[in-house]
Protein backbone atom coordinates (compact mmCIF):
# COMPACT_ATOMS: atom_id res chain seq x y z
CA UNK A 1 0.00 0.00 0.00
CA UNK A 2 2.73 2.55 0.69
CA UNK A 3 6.23 2.10 -0.26
CA UNK A 4 9.10 4.34 0.79
CA UNK A 5 11.88 3.53 -1.14
CA UNK A 6 15.30 5.40 -0.57
CA UNK A 7 13.67 8.66 0.58
CA UNK A 8 16.29 11.34 1.50
CA UNK A 9 15.52 14.46 2.23
CA UNK A 10 17.61 18.19 2.99
CA UNK A 11 17.29 21.26 4.99
CA UNK A 12 19.83 23.18 3.73
CA UNK A 13 23.09 21.48 4.28
CA UNK A 14 20.97 19.02 6.87
CA UNK A 15 20.29 15.79 6.03
CA UNK A 16 16.21 15.09 7.87
CA UNK A 17 16.18 11.70 6.03
CA UNK A 18 18.99 9.53 5.16
CA UNK A 19 17.91 6.51 2.19
CA UNK A 20 14.97 5.33 4.32
CA UNK A 21 12.97 2.39 2.64
CA UNK A 22 9.92 0.46 4.37
CA UNK A 23 6.79 -0.18 3.22
CA UNK A 24 3.25 -0.63 4.97
CA UNK A 25 1.17 -3.82 3.71
CA UNK A 26 -2.60 -3.59 3.03
CA UNK A 27 -4.14 -3.49 6.41
CA UNK A 28 -0.93 -3.40 8.11
CA UNK A 29 -0.19 -0.94 10.80
CA UNK A 30 3.38 0.02 11.49
CA UNK A 31 4.71 1.85 14.07
CA UNK A 32 7.70 4.50 13.46
CA UNK A 33 9.59 5.25 16.81
CA UNK A 34 12.50 7.08 17.63
CA UNK A 35 13.90 9.60 19.36
CA UNK A 36 12.91 13.41 19.20
CA UNK A 37 14.50 14.95 15.46
CA UNK A 38 15.56 11.60 14.17
CA UNK A 39 13.25 12.26 11.36
CA UNK A 40 10.48 10.24 11.66
CA UNK A 41 7.92 13.10 11.71
CA UNK A 42 9.09 14.13 8.12
CA UNK A 43 9.13 10.60 7.14
CA UNK A 44 5.34 10.10 7.57
CA UNK A 45 4.66 13.87 6.06
CA UNK A 46 6.16 12.72 2.90
CA UNK A 47 4.05 10.10 2.47
CA UNK A 48 1.09 12.17 0.88
CA UNK A 49 3.35 14.87 0.13
CA UNK A 50 2.91 17.26 2.59
CA UNK A 51 6.83 17.44 2.43
CA UNK A 52 8.64 17.44 -0.71
CA UNK A 53 11.28 14.72 -0.82
CA UNK A 54 14.78 15.64 -2.62
CA UNK A 55 15.56 11.80 -4.04
CA UNK A 56 14.18 8.27 -3.49
CA UNK A 57 10.66 7.47 -4.56
CA UNK A 58 7.22 7.20 -2.23
CA UNK A 59 4.46 5.49 -4.12
CA UNK A 60 0.47 4.97 -2.19
CA UNK A 61 -1.63 2.39 -3.78
CA UNK A 62 0.45 1.97 -6.81
CA UNK A 63 0.33 5.99 -7.42
CA UNK A 64 3.79 8.14 -7.09
CA UNK A 65 3.88 10.75 -4.66
CA UNK A 66 7.00 12.42 -5.86
CA UNK A 67 5.73 11.96 -9.21
CA UNK A 68 5.46 15.60 -11.35
CA UNK A 69 2.04 14.32 -12.89
CA UNK A 70 0.15 12.96 -9.66
CA UNK A 71 -2.52 14.93 -8.39
CA UNK A 72 -1.35 15.02 -4.73
CA UNK A 73 -4.62 16.97 -3.93
CA UNK A 74 -6.98 13.64 -5.12
CA UNK A 75 -4.04 11.56 -3.61
CA UNK A 76 -4.30 13.57 -0.19
CA UNK A 77 -8.00 13.00 -0.02
CA UNK A 78 -7.72 9.36 0.13
CA UNK A 79 -5.01 9.22 2.67
CA UNK A 80 -6.32 10.19 6.14
CA UNK A 81 -3.95 12.03 8.33
CA UNK A 82 -3.93 13.01 12.19
CA UNK A 83 -1.59 16.01 13.51
CA UNK A 84 0.10 16.01 16.85
CA UNK A 85 -1.44 19.36 17.29
CA UNK A 86 -4.86 18.31 16.21
CA UNK A 87 -5.19 20.62 13.79
CA UNK A 88 -8.83 20.80 13.76
CA UNK A 89 -10.13 24.56 12.17
CA UNK A 90 -11.32 26.40 15.19
CA UNK A 91 -13.73 28.38 13.24
CA UNK A 92 -15.95 25.79 12.66
CA UNK A 93 -18.06 23.49 15.05
CA UNK A 94 -17.26 19.42 14.88
CA UNK A 95 -19.62 18.26 12.78
CA UNK A 96 -18.76 21.33 10.24
CA UNK A 97 -14.77 19.87 10.65
CA UNK A 98 -15.66 16.15 9.83
CA UNK A 99 -17.50 17.98 6.63
CA UNK A 100 -15.57 19.87 4.98
CA UNK A 101 -13.80 17.43 2.93
CA UNK A 102 -16.38 15.92 1.68
CA UNK A 103 -18.56 18.73 0.59
CA UNK A 104 -15.39 20.47 -1.04
CA UNK A 105 -13.02 17.47 -2.36
CA UNK A 106 -15.62 14.26 -2.22
CA UNK A 107 -18.73 16.80 -3.62
CA UNK A 108 -20.71 15.03 -1.19
CA UNK A 109 -24.45 16.33 -0.53
CA UNK A 110 -25.11 18.25 2.41
CA UNK A 111 -27.46 15.37 3.79
CA UNK A 112 -24.80 12.78 3.21
CA UNK A 113 -21.92 14.21 4.95
CA UNK A 114 -24.04 15.21 7.63
CA UNK A 115 -25.15 11.61 7.92
CA UNK A 116 -21.51 10.30 7.63
CA UNK A 117 -20.54 13.36 10.34
CA UNK A 118 -22.65 12.31 12.41
CA UNK A 119 -21.99 8.51 12.25
CA UNK A 120 -18.34 9.00 12.84
CA UNK A 121 -18.72 10.91 15.72
CA UNK A 122 -20.49 8.31 17.67
CA UNK A 123 -17.61 6.02 16.55
CA UNK A 124 -15.33 8.23 18.61
CA UNK A 125 -18.02 8.40 20.87
CA UNK A 126 -18.45 12.13 20.94
CA UNK A 127 -22.06 12.23 19.23
CA UNK A 128 -22.94 14.81 22.04
CA UNK A 129 -20.70 17.30 21.06
CA UNK A 130 -21.19 17.74 17.28
CA UNK A 131 -22.04 21.44 17.51
CA UNK A 132 -19.39 22.15 19.57
CA UNK A 133 -16.14 24.40 18.61
CA UNK A 134 -12.70 23.25 19.37
CA UNK A 135 -11.91 25.61 21.98
CA UNK A 136 -14.86 23.99 23.99
CA UNK A 137 -13.09 20.51 23.65
CA UNK A 138 -10.29 18.44 25.49
CA UNK A 139 -7.52 17.81 23.85
CA UNK A 140 -8.46 14.36 23.40
CA UNK A 141 -11.54 15.11 22.40
CA UNK A 142 -9.71 17.46 19.52
CA UNK A 143 -8.04 14.12 18.13
CA UNK A 144 -10.64 12.26 18.05
CA UNK A 145 -12.97 14.15 16.05
CA UNK A 146 -9.68 14.79 14.17
CA UNK A 147 -9.55 10.87 13.13
CA UNK A 148 -13.15 11.26 12.37
CA UNK A 149 -12.33 14.28 9.96
CA UNK A 150 -9.97 11.85 8.26
CA UNK A 151 -11.70 8.88 8.19
CA UNK A 152 -14.72 10.81 7.02
CA UNK A 153 -12.63 10.69 3.42
CA UNK A 154 -12.96 7.27 3.40
CA UNK A 155 -9.10 6.71 3.13
CA UNK A 156 -7.08 3.89 1.92
CA UNK A 157 -4.66 4.53 4.88
CA UNK A 158 -4.18 6.34 7.81
CA UNK A 159 -0.87 8.51 8.84
CA UNK A 160 -1.10 9.59 12.41
CA UNK A 161 2.10 11.43 13.75
CA UNK A 162 2.51 11.22 17.59
CA UNK A 163 -1.32 11.72 17.86
CA UNK A 164 -0.76 11.48 21.74
CA UNK A 165 2.35 13.56 22.26
CA UNK A 166 0.05 16.64 23.06
CA UNK A 167 -2.30 14.92 25.63
CA UNK A 168 -2.90 14.77 29.40
CA UNK A 169 -1.99 11.35 30.01
CA UNK A 170 -5.69 10.41 31.04
CA UNK A 171 -6.80 11.94 27.31
CA UNK A 172 -4.07 8.99 25.87
CA UNK A 173 -6.19 6.13 26.56
CA UNK A 174 -9.15 7.36 24.53
CA UNK A 175 -7.39 8.22 21.83
CA UNK A 176 -5.62 5.29 21.39
CA UNK A 177 -8.77 3.08 21.94
CA UNK A 178 -10.22 4.45 18.76
CA UNK A 179 -6.52 3.70 17.24
CA UNK A 180 -7.37 0.47 18.20
CA UNK A 181 -10.94 0.00 17.04
CA UNK A 182 -9.77 1.28 13.56
CA UNK A 183 -6.33 -1.38 13.50
CA UNK A 184 -9.24 -3.96 14.32
CA UNK A 185 -11.08 -3.10 11.34
CA UNK A 186 -8.23 -3.74 8.86
CA UNK A 187 -7.26 -0.12 8.62
CA UNK A 188 -3.72 0.44 6.91
CA UNK A 189 -1.86 2.62 9.47
CA UNK A 190 1.34 4.27 10.08
CA UNK A 191 1.90 5.78 13.11
CA UNK A 192 4.46 7.57 14.54
CA UNK A 193 4.49 7.53 18.12
CA UNK A 194 6.07 6.23 21.35
CA UNK A 195 3.19 4.68 23.14
CA UNK A 196 4.58 1.35 22.88
CA UNK A 197 1.59 -0.31 24.66
CA UNK A 198 0.00 0.36 21.47
CA UNK A 199 3.02 -1.10 19.71
CA UNK A 200 2.85 -3.88 21.24
CA UNK A 201 -1.00 -4.50 21.01
CA UNK A 202 -1.88 -3.84 17.56
CA UNK A 203 1.41 -2.88 15.25
CA UNK A 204 2.63 -5.94 12.63
CA UNK A 205 5.71 -4.10 12.27
CA UNK A 206 8.18 -1.48 14.39
CA UNK A 207 10.52 1.02 12.58
CA UNK A 208 13.28 2.76 14.77
CA UNK A 209 14.89 5.84 12.97
CA UNK A 210 17.71 7.76 14.21
CA UNK A 211 19.20 10.87 12.69
CA UNK A 212 17.22 10.14 9.82
CA UNK A 213 18.17 6.85 8.77
CA UNK A 214 15.78 4.12 9.50
CA UNK A 215 17.82 1.71 11.75
CA UNK A 216 15.60 -1.19 12.25
CA UNK A 217 11.97 -2.21 10.77
CA UNK A 218 11.22 -5.69 12.13
CA UNK A 219 8.33 -7.38 13.12
CA UNK A 220 6.85 -6.21 16.28
CA UNK A 221 7.12 -9.61 18.71
CA UNK A 222 11.31 -9.44 17.20
CA UNK A 223 11.36 -5.89 17.44
CA UNK A 224 10.53 -5.98 21.58
CA UNK A 225 12.43 -9.29 21.84
CA UNK A 226 15.59 -7.41 22.25
CA UNK A 227 17.06 -8.89 19.16
CA UNK A 228 17.29 -5.10 17.53
CA UNK A 229 20.04 -2.81 17.19
CA UNK A 230 22.14 -1.44 20.36
CA UNK A 231 20.84 2.26 19.52
CA UNK A 232 17.51 0.93 19.38
CA UNK A 233 17.65 -1.19 22.61
CA UNK A 234 18.98 1.87 24.48
CA UNK A 235 16.07 3.87 23.45
CA UNK A 236 13.52 1.56 24.17
CA UNK A 237 15.03 1.21 27.83
CA UNK A 238 14.58 5.17 28.07
CA UNK A 239 11.47 5.41 27.45
CA UNK A 240 10.34 1.88 29.14
CA UNK A 241 11.66 2.27 32.19
CA UNK A 242 9.19 4.68 33.58
CA UNK B 1 -21.54 81.54 22.77
CA UNK B 2 -24.75 83.60 23.66
CA UNK B 3 -26.30 83.74 19.84
CA UNK B 4 -25.18 80.05 18.99
CA UNK B 5 -27.71 79.47 16.44
CA UNK B 6 -29.35 75.96 16.32
CA UNK B 7 -31.52 77.07 13.49
CA UNK B 8 -28.98 77.23 10.66
CA UNK B 9 -28.33 73.65 11.59
CA UNK B 10 -31.80 72.26 11.61
CA UNK B 11 -32.93 74.21 8.77
CA UNK B 12 -30.06 72.55 7.05
CA UNK B 13 -30.19 69.42 7.65
CA UNK B 14 -31.50 67.63 4.40
CA UNK B 15 -28.45 69.60 2.76
CA UNK B 16 -26.00 68.32 5.68
CA UNK B 17 -27.55 64.73 5.19
CA UNK B 18 -26.44 64.28 1.86
CA UNK B 19 -23.31 65.53 2.21
CA UNK B 20 -23.05 62.99 5.13
CA UNK B 21 -24.93 60.23 2.90
CA UNK B 22 -21.48 61.29 0.58
CA UNK B 23 -19.44 60.67 2.98
CA UNK B 24 -20.76 57.49 4.01
CA UNK B 25 -20.92 55.93 0.91
CA UNK B 26 -17.31 56.96 -0.11
CA UNK B 27 -15.96 55.22 3.22
CA UNK B 28 -17.92 52.61 2.75
CA UNK B 29 -16.87 51.58 -1.20
CA UNK B 30 -13.14 52.20 -0.38
CA UNK B 31 -13.40 50.15 2.55
CA UNK B 32 -14.59 46.95 0.36
CA UNK B 33 -12.60 48.14 -2.54
CA UNK B 34 -9.41 48.46 -0.50
CA UNK B 35 -10.09 45.49 1.62
CA UNK B 36 -10.34 43.76 -1.60
CA UNK B 37 -7.25 44.68 -3.32
CA UNK B 38 -5.60 44.49 -0.03
CA UNK B 39 -5.98 40.78 0.00
CA UNK B 40 -5.09 40.30 -3.69
CA UNK B 41 -2.02 41.77 -2.96
CA UNK B 42 -1.31 40.26 0.44
CA UNK B 43 -2.46 36.62 -1.06
CA UNK B 44 0.23 37.44 -3.65
CA UNK B 45 2.97 38.26 -1.78
CA UNK B 46 2.55 35.31 0.57
CA UNK B 47 2.25 32.80 -1.82
CA UNK B 48 5.53 34.27 -3.34
CA UNK B 49 4.83 34.08 -6.96
CA UNK B 50 7.48 35.36 -9.17
CA UNK B 51 7.32 38.77 -10.28
CA UNK B 52 3.98 40.02 -9.48
CA UNK B 53 5.04 39.52 -5.62
CA UNK B 54 7.82 42.04 -6.57
CA UNK B 55 5.31 44.12 -7.63
CA UNK B 56 2.86 44.15 -4.59
CA UNK B 57 5.74 45.03 -2.72
CA UNK B 58 6.70 47.64 -4.84
CA UNK B 59 3.06 48.77 -4.72
CA UNK B 60 2.76 48.71 -1.06
CA UNK B 61 6.04 50.47 -0.41
CA UNK B 62 4.95 53.52 -2.66
CA UNK B 63 1.93 54.40 -1.77
CA UNK B 64 2.93 54.32 2.04
CA UNK B 65 5.55 56.71 1.17
CA UNK B 66 3.13 59.37 -0.08
CA UNK B 67 1.02 61.46 1.24
CA UNK B 68 -2.71 60.68 1.07
CA UNK B 69 -3.79 63.76 -0.15
CA UNK B 70 -1.44 63.85 -3.13
CA UNK B 71 -2.69 60.69 -4.24
CA UNK B 72 -6.12 62.10 -4.80
CA UNK B 73 -5.27 65.40 -6.80
CA UNK B 74 -3.54 62.83 -8.94
CA UNK B 75 -5.95 60.21 -9.31
CA UNK B 76 -8.33 63.98 -9.95
CA UNK B 77 -6.08 64.30 -12.98
CA UNK B 78 -5.07 60.87 -14.11
CA UNK B 79 -8.53 58.69 -13.96
CA UNK B 80 -10.26 60.93 -16.74
CA UNK B 81 -6.80 61.08 -18.65
CA UNK B 82 -6.89 57.32 -18.11
CA UNK B 83 -10.40 56.50 -19.24
CA UNK B 84 -10.88 59.10 -21.65
CA UNK B 85 -13.28 61.22 -20.68
CA UNK B 86 -14.63 63.10 -17.56
CA UNK B 87 -15.80 60.99 -14.61
CA UNK B 88 -16.82 63.62 -12.20
CA UNK B 89 -14.88 63.85 -8.85
CA UNK B 90 -16.59 60.89 -6.47
CA UNK B 91 -15.28 58.19 -8.65
CA UNK B 92 -11.98 59.64 -9.16
CA UNK B 93 -11.34 60.01 -5.20
CA UNK B 94 -13.14 56.51 -4.81
CA UNK B 95 -10.95 54.88 -6.96
CA UNK B 96 -7.92 57.12 -4.86
CA UNK B 97 -8.77 55.92 -1.91
CA UNK B 98 -8.70 52.27 -3.18
CA UNK B 99 -5.61 52.79 -4.02
CA UNK B 100 -4.41 54.07 -1.21
CA UNK B 101 -6.22 51.98 1.72
CA UNK B 102 -5.62 48.89 -0.28
CA UNK B 103 -1.67 49.38 0.46
CA UNK B 104 -2.58 49.34 4.63
CA UNK B 105 -5.26 46.60 4.33
CA UNK B 106 -2.78 44.47 2.16
CA UNK B 107 0.35 44.61 5.53
CA UNK B 108 -3.02 44.36 8.03
CA UNK B 109 -4.12 40.95 6.16
CA UNK B 110 -0.72 39.95 5.29
CA UNK B 111 0.19 39.87 9.06
CA UNK B 112 -3.59 37.99 9.86
CA UNK B 113 -2.60 35.63 7.54
CA UNK B 114 0.49 34.76 8.89
CA UNK B 115 -1.00 35.13 11.91
CA UNK B 116 -2.42 31.71 11.20
CA UNK B 117 -0.51 28.60 12.44
CA UNK B 118 1.02 26.76 10.18
CA UNK B 119 -0.23 23.35 10.82
CA UNK B 120 -4.14 24.78 9.65
CA UNK B 121 -2.61 24.88 5.71
CA UNK B 122 -1.08 21.09 6.26
CA UNK B 123 -4.61 19.81 7.58
CA UNK B 124 -6.40 21.34 4.78
CA UNK B 125 -4.09 20.17 2.66
CA UNK B 126 -4.42 16.97 4.02
CA UNK B 127 -7.78 16.25 3.53
CA UNK B 128 -7.03 17.42 -0.39
CA UNK B 129 -8.31 20.57 0.39
CA UNK B 130 -6.21 22.72 -2.56
CA UNK B 131 -4.09 25.71 -2.06
CA UNK B 132 -7.12 28.34 -2.87
CA UNK B 133 -9.46 26.26 -0.96
CA UNK B 134 -6.93 25.99 2.01
CA UNK B 135 -7.11 29.98 1.95
CA UNK B 136 -10.51 30.34 0.99
CA UNK B 137 -12.22 27.84 3.61
CA UNK B 138 -9.43 28.05 6.49
CA UNK B 139 -6.59 30.65 6.69
CA UNK B 140 -8.62 33.82 5.51
CA UNK B 141 -11.73 33.07 7.52
CA UNK B 142 -9.63 33.00 10.88
CA UNK B 143 -7.45 35.67 9.43
CA UNK B 144 -10.42 37.99 8.79
CA UNK B 145 -11.94 37.26 12.64
CA UNK B 146 -8.34 37.96 14.02
CA UNK B 147 -8.38 41.10 11.96
CA UNK B 148 -11.77 42.85 12.23
CA UNK B 149 -10.58 45.16 15.09
CA UNK B 150 -7.61 46.59 12.90
CA UNK B 151 -9.79 46.62 9.60
CA UNK B 152 -12.15 48.34 11.33
CA UNK B 153 -9.95 50.84 12.99
CA UNK B 154 -8.36 51.66 9.38
CA UNK B 155 -11.78 52.05 8.32
CA UNK B 156 -12.59 54.77 11.10
CA UNK B 157 -8.78 57.27 9.80
CA UNK B 158 -10.49 56.25 6.54
CA UNK B 159 -13.94 57.71 7.59
CA UNK B 160 -12.17 60.61 8.59
CA UNK B 161 -9.62 61.02 6.43
CA UNK B 162 -12.62 61.28 3.56
CA UNK B 163 -12.48 64.50 4.52
CA UNK B 164 -10.11 65.42 2.31
CA UNK B 165 -12.38 65.22 -0.87
CA UNK B 166 -12.70 69.00 0.32
CA UNK B 167 -9.20 69.73 -2.02
CA UNK B 168 -11.42 68.33 -5.29
CA UNK B 169 -14.00 69.98 -4.38
CA UNK B 170 -16.46 67.10 -3.76
CA UNK B 171 -19.30 68.05 -1.34
CA UNK B 172 -19.19 65.51 1.45
CA UNK B 173 -20.18 66.13 4.71
CA UNK B 174 -17.51 68.75 5.51
CA UNK B 175 -17.77 70.57 2.30
CA UNK B 176 -21.62 70.46 2.43
CA UNK B 177 -21.32 72.40 5.74
CA UNK B 178 -18.50 74.83 4.74
CA UNK B 179 -21.03 75.56 2.10
CA UNK B 180 -23.38 76.19 3.85
CA UNK B 181 -21.27 78.07 6.87
CA UNK B 182 -19.91 80.65 4.12
CA UNK B 183 -23.68 81.32 2.66
CA UNK B 184 -25.30 82.23 5.91
CA UNK B 185 -22.14 83.39 7.77
CA UNK B 186 -22.49 81.02 10.45
CA UNK B 187 -18.91 79.34 10.25
CA UNK B 188 -18.97 78.44 14.57
CA UNK B 189 -21.94 76.37 14.62
CA UNK B 190 -21.04 74.63 11.56
CA UNK B 191 -17.84 73.59 11.97
CA UNK B 192 -18.87 72.64 15.86
CA UNK B 193 -21.69 70.53 14.69
CA UNK B 194 -19.22 68.74 11.72
CA UNK B 195 -16.72 68.47 14.72
CA UNK B 196 -19.16 66.48 16.73
CA UNK B 197 -21.00 64.54 14.49
CA UNK B 198 -17.61 63.25 13.32
CA UNK B 199 -16.43 62.39 16.58
CA UNK B 200 -19.42 60.41 17.81
CA UNK B 201 -19.25 58.43 14.74
CA UNK B 202 -15.52 57.92 15.37
CA UNK B 203 -15.45 57.01 18.71
CA UNK B 204 -18.50 55.01 18.90
CA UNK B 205 -16.84 53.14 16.10
CA UNK B 206 -13.03 52.41 18.15
CA UNK B 207 -15.23 51.84 21.17
CA UNK B 208 -16.88 49.32 19.35
CA UNK B 209 -13.26 48.00 17.72
CA UNK B 210 -11.98 47.97 21.45
CA UNK B 211 -14.86 45.93 22.30
CA UNK B 212 -14.81 43.44 19.83
CA UNK B 213 -10.78 43.33 20.53
CA UNK B 214 -11.70 41.89 23.82
CA UNK B 215 -14.36 39.65 22.61
CA UNK B 216 -11.58 38.13 19.93
CA UNK B 217 -8.93 38.05 22.68
CA UNK B 218 -10.68 35.58 24.87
Amino acid sequence: MIEISNASKWYGDFQVLDNCSTRVGTGEVVVVCGPSGSGKSTLIKCVNGLEPINSGDITVDGTQVTARKTNLNQLRSRIGMVFQNFELFPHMSALDNIKLGQLKVLNRSANEADERAHALLKQVGLSEHASKYPAQLSGGQQQRVAIARGLAMDPIAMLFDEPTSALDPEMINDVLDVMVDLAGEGMTMMVVTHEMGFAQKVADRVVFMDEGRIVEDAPTQEFFKAQGSERAQLFLSKILTH
Amino acid sequence: MGDFDYAVIYNNLPLLIDGLKVTFLLTILAVVGGIFLGTVLALIRIAKIPVLSWVAVAYVNFFRSLPLILVIFWLYFLVPLFLGRPVGSFYSVLVAFILFEAAYYSEIIRAGITSVREGQVAAGRAIGLSYTQTMRYIVLPQAFRAMVPVLLTQAIVLFQDTSLVYVVGLKDFLVSAELIANRDQRLVEMFVFVAIVYFIISFAGSLYARRLQRKLSV
